[in-house]
């Protein structure tokens, strides 16, 4: 336990410490390359080092800091749940640091602020890492802060686009909100406690009434971070405003922070938890799940895509919770603990694909400048790794055996079909829907990806600047490729993982799943073997030998020769890359068969004379219905309260003496 | 199929092994591939052809207990149909032509549609035999005697209809269409040819194949070899046999009397499925509580 704080501590020391250091990059810019940047590596390493540790050791401790207020000493705590995240920070943290070097080069020519860039970072990573070990609610609450505040500087780094500007403040506002109804929730529970630390809390004598009263709160204000429709509507706007390393960090590790923080409140200083909980979570997850995948089906962006489609991951991911939080409410406690494996088991694996594209996005930015996926085409050839990494990215986030987005995908399916089990036959009936709802969520994920690796890697290029886009830096390709292993080792071998793991439900719930690490590492029994089974290892080694008897058997002798030909023309000329399918095109009968779902602004503009263009704009109904209102609201309230505003002093002084006189009033 | 195809159409139609004879045909033609192919259009043809034999090893055909069955439960047979989905549609995509990228986002719609009514209608099966290990539903339905439950019929036919529209036949795809605008998935491997084009062929027949022994040893198991030996596999192949020739009958005479529908009332028509699926499911829930 010693080596894991001396680990943890060490982590948020770098982390203060890059921060520092890269201050200096006002006057030094190369100081972010070298100095800063690979000390985040060494936080990544400290911080996954600290988690794994304690995972591994399966210990609780707590340490009392000699900080804080002078009534309310920060606490510190460090357990399975906690280790768990630590390591899912660590890994991609490091990946970054190895990567972001690279990256970063482009902007030191730039007027953007480095060192605003670098201290953000540092101050962000430090936040995030305090937020998982915190134990008491004041130092969870200032951690979270920090790193939400931290995150804006970094959202608002390309200053001089207005759309940075305005993704940045919609982000600020929303965090605030959030952090707000996260504040009541703990504030809930501390008012029955009579404490700030967690001890305090998990003790709190709570009536049902307050119990759902403080889990809509923390539902509101942790599912406002983790994106979940309909609060989502910074995220699609605030992660690809910021540079891709970051977007990288905010997409695979601040939303898990998000549901960390979820997980803490609701399965472990909760308490009793009840099933109507879970059921609001599922549905919230389900809609999330859904729209996200086909909001990320349409867009263009490549970013702002992958930004949806980790709306739609947390809405999978809080499918999940919600199927743990249902199981538990109805007292099936092995089932419950299956769901949590499962969630937290998507979320490393989110961290790991997510922060892998978001890489590769970055690369591709970095090489052409561009995010328009259709000015790209053909940069496999151009860039060979990136497009493996990305594939490999691509085919774990669609959920396919045998990478790791399938096997999460797989237990929570396993954790829906055990739906017969409960009582009652609503729950029987709507966790199927549910899980019919996650079906075809990952089918157009995998619909979704296609689409974005067809059109980006594959093809022609569609625009010069990328027909010469320069191959990637080594340490872009190394921090990709780091990232790009996890998935495939966490994809073959997901039941030595599972049973480390589970260790998070055997200290929160009581019981881990012994059955499903049972039968050895090479097999995966969630229940039990004639339930279900599934073998990575094995069926990726079938795999690979069909592939390699059939490539064996067909190609011995003069068959070996492959020629060259054009592509079939229809006989009518050679085909340019104008010619292409486009990734509108492609995404356009999901567009049509969805429609009701969008706020789509299609039609044909008449340019100049003979120039028609066509034109596609496609917007967040959710916006225009949930979010305009209030904003329109809040304008006309802030422009009738800024009639007092008339610039006239007199007019002032009377307002003021007006007020002092109805102060004096009431306190009289 | 073809044969009674030909022979409901008034044609004497071509020989039963003919399909096996264009595929031999076609494994000893040379490969062209387009200029400007990616690597990736090279392998997709081994990945598609081994995802989807993998597949089909994991569906109990002769006998119930597979030695493969155990490393691939239902949903991972999903998963891996869709993973050899994934590879034909980047392949389609990456000479650049308009046809491929055409049907790769047609087949893709198809798929991501189907993909829920098909889970719904095996999430029926799997509730029912608390398991979604093939080989365990199949020994439910061995054991279960001849109940005849409502929520089976419905999910009959939803696999049913998911069957039809992932192998492309009439009428969501016309697999014998000779229009580009009209294909789905013949677009998709418009640019094979040679053995890659044979390993493809294959994979899509072997894919119907899977989805005729999934539905057969599932709805109707009777006569498989419930252990292995000779005479056990000897009648289960026979009965197999049997069954297959039925279904692909009935499959023919389908596709003679409809015609192809337009490529947006498909999502209707699997809608239609997805409506059978859930219907399954409410009615095992309501009706065949307790058992």
């Amino acid at each position: 336990m010693i080596a894991a704080w001396v680990a943890a501590t060490a982590a948020i020391g770098l982390a203060l410490a890059a921060a520092l250091a890269a201050l200096g990059a006002a006057r030094i810019p190369s100081l972010l390359r070298r100095l800063a940047l690979p000390l985040f590596g060494l936080v990544g390493v400290a911080a996954a080092t600290a988690g794994t540790l304690t995972l591994l050791g399966g210990g609780v401790d707590d340490i009392q800091l000699p900080l804080g207020l002078p009534w309310l000493p920060w606490r510190l705590r460090l357990d399975a749940l906690a280790g768990c995240f630590l390591t899912l920070i660590g890994l991609l943290t490091a990946a970054v640091g190895i990567y972001a070097p690279g990256y970063v080069r482009g902007f030191e020519q730039g007027r953007d602020s480095l060192a605003m860039l670098g201290a953000g970072s540092g101050l962000f990573l430090a936040g995030m890492l305090t937020v998982v070990l915190a134990a008491d609610a004041m130092l969870f609450m200032v951690a979270w802060e920090l790193m939400s505040l931290a995150s804006y500087f970094l959202v608002v780094f390309h200053h001089d686009q207005p759309a940075s500007r305005r993704a940045a403040f919609l982000y600020l506002l929303m965090a605030h909100v959030g952090g707000l109804a996260i504040l009541l929730g703990f504030g809930v529970l501390a008012a029955f406690g009579h404490g700030f630390e967690f001890a305090a809390l998990r003790a709190a004598p709570l009536t049902p009434g307050w119990a759902t009263l403080a889990f809509a709160l923390a539902l509101l204000g942790f599912g406002m971070k983790a994106g979940l429709v309909p609060l989502h509507a910074w995220l699609p706007e605030a992660h690809p405003a910021a540079p891709s390393h970051i977007s990288a960090l905010m997409s695979g590790v601040m939303l898990k922070v998000a549901v960390y923080g979820f997980i803490r409140f609701t399965f472990d200083l909760l308490g009793e938890v009840h099933w109507q909980w879970g059921v609001a979570t599922l549905a919230l997850g389900s809609v999330s799940a859904l729209y996200g995948v086909l909001m990320a089906l349409l867009q263009n962006d490549l970013k702002r895509l992958l930004a949806w489609s980790s709306v739609e991951n947390m809405g999978i991911l809080f499918i999940a919770l919600g199927l743990a939080l249902i199981f538990l409410g109805e007292g099936h406690a092995g089932l419950g603990a299956l769901a949590l494996v499962a969630a937290l088991l998507h979320a490393g694996n989110h961290a790991l694909f997510k922060g892998l594209l978001f890489l590769g996005a970055g690369a591709i930015l970095h090489s052409t400048h561009e995010r328009d996926l259709e000015q790209m085409g053909g940069l496999l050839r151009r860039m060979p790794w990136t497009g493996l990494f990305f594939l490999i990215g691509c085919l774990a986030i669609a959920g396919l055996p045998p990478l790791n987005g399938f096997v999460s995908e797989w237990l929570t399916f396993q954790a829906a079909l055990q739906s017969w089990q409960l009582d009652s036959g609503v729950l029987r009936s709507l966790i199927p829907v549910a899980a019919a709802v996650l079906a075809l969520t990952s089918a157009l994920a995998a619909a979704g990806f296609v689409r974005v690796y067809g059109i980006a890697f594959l093809g022609r290029a569609r625009s010069r600047h990328v027909r010469r886009a320069r191959p990637e830096s080594r340490g872009m390709r190394l921090g990709q490729g780091l990232l790009a292993a996890g998935c495939v080792a966490a994809g073959l071998l997901p039941t030595p993982l599972i049973g480390v793991v589970a260790a998070v439900p055997e200290q929160l719930l009581g019981t881990g799943l012994p059955q499903a690490t049972a039968r050895g590492w090479l097999w995966l029994t969630p229940i039990a073997p004639e339930v279900a089974s599934y073998s990575a290892p094995a069926l990726a080694l079938a795999l690979a030998v069909a592939m390699a008897v059939a490539a064996w058997a067909l190609r011995r002798g003069a068959l070996r020769r492959v020629r060259r030909g054009d592509p079939w023309d229809c006989g009518f000329g050679p085909l340019t890359t104008r010619m292409q399918y486009s990734a509108t095109a492609f995404a356009q009968p999901v567009r049509r068969v969805f429609a009701p779902l969008f706020a789509v602004d299609a039609g044909v503009e008449l340019e100049a004379p003979g120039r028609l263009r066509y034109r596609v704009v496609i917007g967040d109904r959710l916006w225009k219905l949930l979010y305009a209102p209030f904003a329109t609201a809040t304008d006309g309230a802030a422009r009738r309260v800024a009639r007092l505003q008339s610039g006239n002093v007199r007019r002032y002084l009377g307002w003021t003496l007006a007020t002092l006189l109805v102060l004096l009033w009431i306190i009289t | 199929m073809r044969k009674v195809k030909a022979r409901l159409q008034n044609r004497r139609g071509a020989p039963v092994v003919q399909p096996l004879r264009d595929l031999r045909k076609l494994f000893v033609k040379e490969v062209r591939v387009a200029h400007g192919a990616s690597p990736l259009f090279r392998a997709a043809p081994y990945v598609v052809f081994g995802a989807t034999l993998l597949a089909a090893a994991s569906v109990p055909l002769l006998g119930v207990t597979l030695p493969t069955a155990t490393f691939a439960d239902i949903v991972v047979v999903a998963g891996l149909l869709a993973l050899a989905r994934f590879f034909l549609a980047l392949a389609a995509m990456d000479v650049g032509t308009a046809f491929g990228g055409m049907g790769a986002s047609r087949e893709l719609l198809i798929a991501a549609l189907a993909e829920p009514a098909m889970l719904m209608a095996v999430f029926t099966l799997a509730m029912t035999a608390h398991s979604t290990n093939l080989a365990s539903i199949v020994a439910y339905q061995l054991d279960d005697a001849l109940a005849l439950r409502p929520s089976y019929l419905f999910a009959l036919g939803a696999l049913c209809l998911v069957a039809i529209a992932e192998t492309g036949r009439i009428p969501v795809d016309n697999p014998a269409t000779h229009l580009e605008l009209t294909m789905i998935h013949e677009a998709m491997l418009l640019e094979y040819s040679g053995r890659h084009l044979a390993l493809m062929e294959w994979a899509a027949q072997i894919k119907l194949a899977l989805y005729a022994a999934l539905i057969l040893n599932i709805f109707l198991p009777w006569g498989i070899a419930e252990t292995l030996g000779a005479p056990a596999l000897g009648i289960g192949l026979v009965a197999i046999l049997l069954k297959l020739a039925g279904l692909g009958g009935a499959l023919a005479v389908v596709e003679t009397v409809l015609a192809k529908m337009r490529l947006f009332r498909a999502p209707a028509f699997l809608n239609l499925a997805l409506l059978f699926g859930l219907l399954g499911l409410l009615s095992h829930v309501m009706l065949e509580v307790g058992r």
